[in-house]
């Protein structure tokens, strides 16, 4: 079961950077394609959502990390493992 | 006795905590529910579609400042303590829903509306970021040992009654004032916000008889607070990591399967299926009222045999099976599996009604009403809306069909279409117990998720530890839910297609909780912690 966690922190680390691609690609296509009246909403819509994921998408490079450097192993039994 | 007494202390603190959270998510659930008529109040009447995406921008944005919400107020409900941070929660929760009902419109005082609602939206965001992990933390720190899940299981059944609560309002309202005395700029709508200011008072004086956390207040006495709990949850990397596998491997997919069960299904019923208002709502009230004990059904179940397993399943019956209950949501309110009575009488047209524009007195607005009624007992509505542009101004009391047609210099290529269904009884039962079953999905994955995320944090950070994740989760995961939803759906709109693909918004709670289930099989333990003591 430890090497699956291992191999699949790799599949977490890869997908995080490409999901941040993805979103920067549809933002751009989207507000490219907008019309001048929607062009400052469809903005604030794609700048909200890239705002919130992007932060999120690090998140889940850095807990591909963890568990491709085998650190999900062994989950803490009591408070003193985690201090 | 000793027993008795253990057992109504602890009533009384479920029932403190749950009170004052169900009120906190009724003045969240309120915005969201009158997304419609705030996006005319607030907005510039001309703007239309974009009106109500900036409104929806202000229900994500409130969803978005939650994760802060959950940081402000969960260091300080782990450095001065549970009891007086939720306390402060609930007060700007309240002031800032009833601030909201005072605002005068876009019409009177122009774009400073739209800003001051903006702020207050912010707030409520804030404050809601704060509430439920105190309240999650409050009651698991009094529960018996064995009996977290079945304890905490009551302050989930509050943001489903909070919906409730807030759906019952608003259609009591709605319906005893009339749709345009309750849409107008002083009109009913405004009621649920000032509704909060008495129910938030009481709730105030309820908890401040509540005595603080006996595991935090032991903290307290022996000086082992956390003096820094940020940086103990985040830069920890012991606690950082648990909070990520919270984050990734449970709360994500519970929140998106919450979001889709109670709105996604909701606006999907009156937007896309043309469910009548009422009706829509009157639906929702039913599913979830009989929904609900499975809350507690679920976080008892799991003090018997763990909360992953139960969590997991939850999302898992989600995901397969949300294409086929939406594909059927539309299948049973469609007019092609239905047979049009042949009685005339019963496919009835209205008088033709003209109305001016205000600004412009050679404009008008002709507005018919088609009700077609069907054998099993649904009547379609179709109010149908032309504008025609006149040479010279409308005389009021001249009949439409005496109009000279010379007169008209343009029409309106497409006219308005609005439908509005009301369905049959069979059908209307149909559509319930489909919500239903959505909802149980919910109350599987939001039943054990308090006693799970105690259970993964030590008690001197478990505020702050427990917050963000959730808040992240259900807060973006789940709160973008309808906004995304509709987003996807737009982008599979081409001339081709116009409408779009209607289950298109559908892949991505179900793309979130795949993942999440993959997380949550390989990488949580199903161990319940039986001492969440330390």
């Amino acid at each position: 079961m430890n090497s699956v966690k291992k191999l699949l922190g790799y599949v977490w680390m890869l997908m995080a950077p490409a999901l941040i691609c993805f979103l920067v690609y549809q933002a751009v296509e989207k507000i490219s394609a907008a019309s001048a009246i929607n062009k400052a909403n469809i903005t604030l819509q794609w700048v909200i959502i890239l705002l919130v994921f992007i932060p999120i998408c690090i998140g889940f490079f850095i807990f591909g990390k963890y568990a491709s450097t085998n650190e999900y192993a062994h989950l803490p039994e009591s408070s003193t493992e985690i201090e | 006795m000793i027993q008795e007494k253990k057992q109504s202390s602890i009533a009384f603190v479920i029932g403190a905590s749950s009170v004052g959270t169900l009120i906190e998510w009724y003045d969240f659930y309120i915005f969201g529910m009158l997304a419609t008529i705030i996006s005319k109040q607030f907005f510039p009447a001309d703007a239309g579609t974009a009106a109500l995406l900036s409104t929806l921008a202000i229900f994500a944005a409130g969803f978005i400042v939650r994760p802060f919400g959950a940081l402000v107020f969960g260091r300080l409900g782990d450095l001065i303590g549970r009891k007086h941070t939720f306390l402060l929660t609930l007060v700007i929760m309240g002031g800032s829903t009833f601030a909201i009902g005072l605002v005068p419109g876009y019409a009177t005082i122009g774009w400073a509306a739209p800003i001051l609602v903006l702020i207050l939206r912010l707030l409520q965001g804030l404050a809601l970021g704060g509430e439920y992990g105190g309240a999650a933390t409050y009651v698991a720190e009094h529960a018996p040992k064995g009996q977290r899940g079945f304890w905490t299981s009551w302050i989930q059944t509050t943001a489903t009654l909070g919906l409730f609560l807030a759906l019952g309002v608003i259609i009591f309202i709605r319906s005893s004032q009339g749709v345009e005395k309750f849409s107008a700029e002083w009109g009913g709508w405004r009621y649920p916000f000032w509704i909060s200011l008495l129910l938030v008072g009481v709730s105030i004086l309820i908890r401040m008889r509540m005595s603080e956390s006996p595991m935090f207040s032991k903290l307290k006495t022996e000086g082992k607070i956390s003096a820094n709990p940020l940086k103990e949850s985040f830069g920890n990397k012991g606690n950082f990591k648990m909070v990520l596998l919270a984050l990734f491997g449970a709360v994500m997919g519970q929140g998106v399967v919450w979001y889709t069960g109670q709105f996604y299904a909701q606006s999907f019923i009156e937007t896309v299926c043309k469910v009548e208002f009422i009706q829509s709502r009157n639906l929702m009230l039913w599913a979830i009222l009989m929904a609900t004990p499975c809350f507690v059904l679920f976080g008892w179940l799991s003090d018997k045999v763990g909360r992953k397993w139960i969590m997991l399943i939850g999302m898992l019956a989600a995901v397969l099976t949300y294409r086929p209950i939406y594909k059927q949501f539309l299948s049973l309110t469609s007019a092609k599996n239905r047979i049009e009575k042949i009685d005339l009488s019963k496919t009835t047209a209205s008088e033709p009604k003209v109305v001016i524009d205000v600004k412009d007195n050679t404009k008008i607005y002709v507005t018919q009403v088609f009700d077609t009624a069907y054998t099993d007992g649904a009547n379609f509505r179709y109010t149908k809306t032309d504008t025609l542009h006149l040479t010279a101004a409308y005389d009021a009391g001249l009949k439409i069909d005496a109009l000279n047609p010379s007169l008209v210099v343009s029409k309106s290529e497409k006219p308005n279409v609005v439908i509005e269904k009301t369905m049959d009884e069979g059908t209307y039962w149909n559509l319930i117990w489909l919500v239903f079953i959505q909802i149980v999905y919910v109350t599987m994955v939001y039943g054990p998720i308090a006693a799970f995320l105690v259970e993964m944090f030590p008690t001197k950070i478990r505020y702050t530890s427990m917050s963000l994740p959730y808040h992240i989760g259900n807060g973006v995961f789940g709160g973008l839910v309808p906004f995304l939803g509709t987003l996807i759906v737009e982008f599979t709109k081409s001339a081709e297609s116009p409408m779009g693909d209607a289950l298109a918004g559908l892949w991505y709670p179900i793309g979130v909780a795949s993942v999440c289930i993959v997380i949550g099989v390989i990488y949580l333990s199903n161990k319940i912690d039986k001492n969440v003591m330390d």
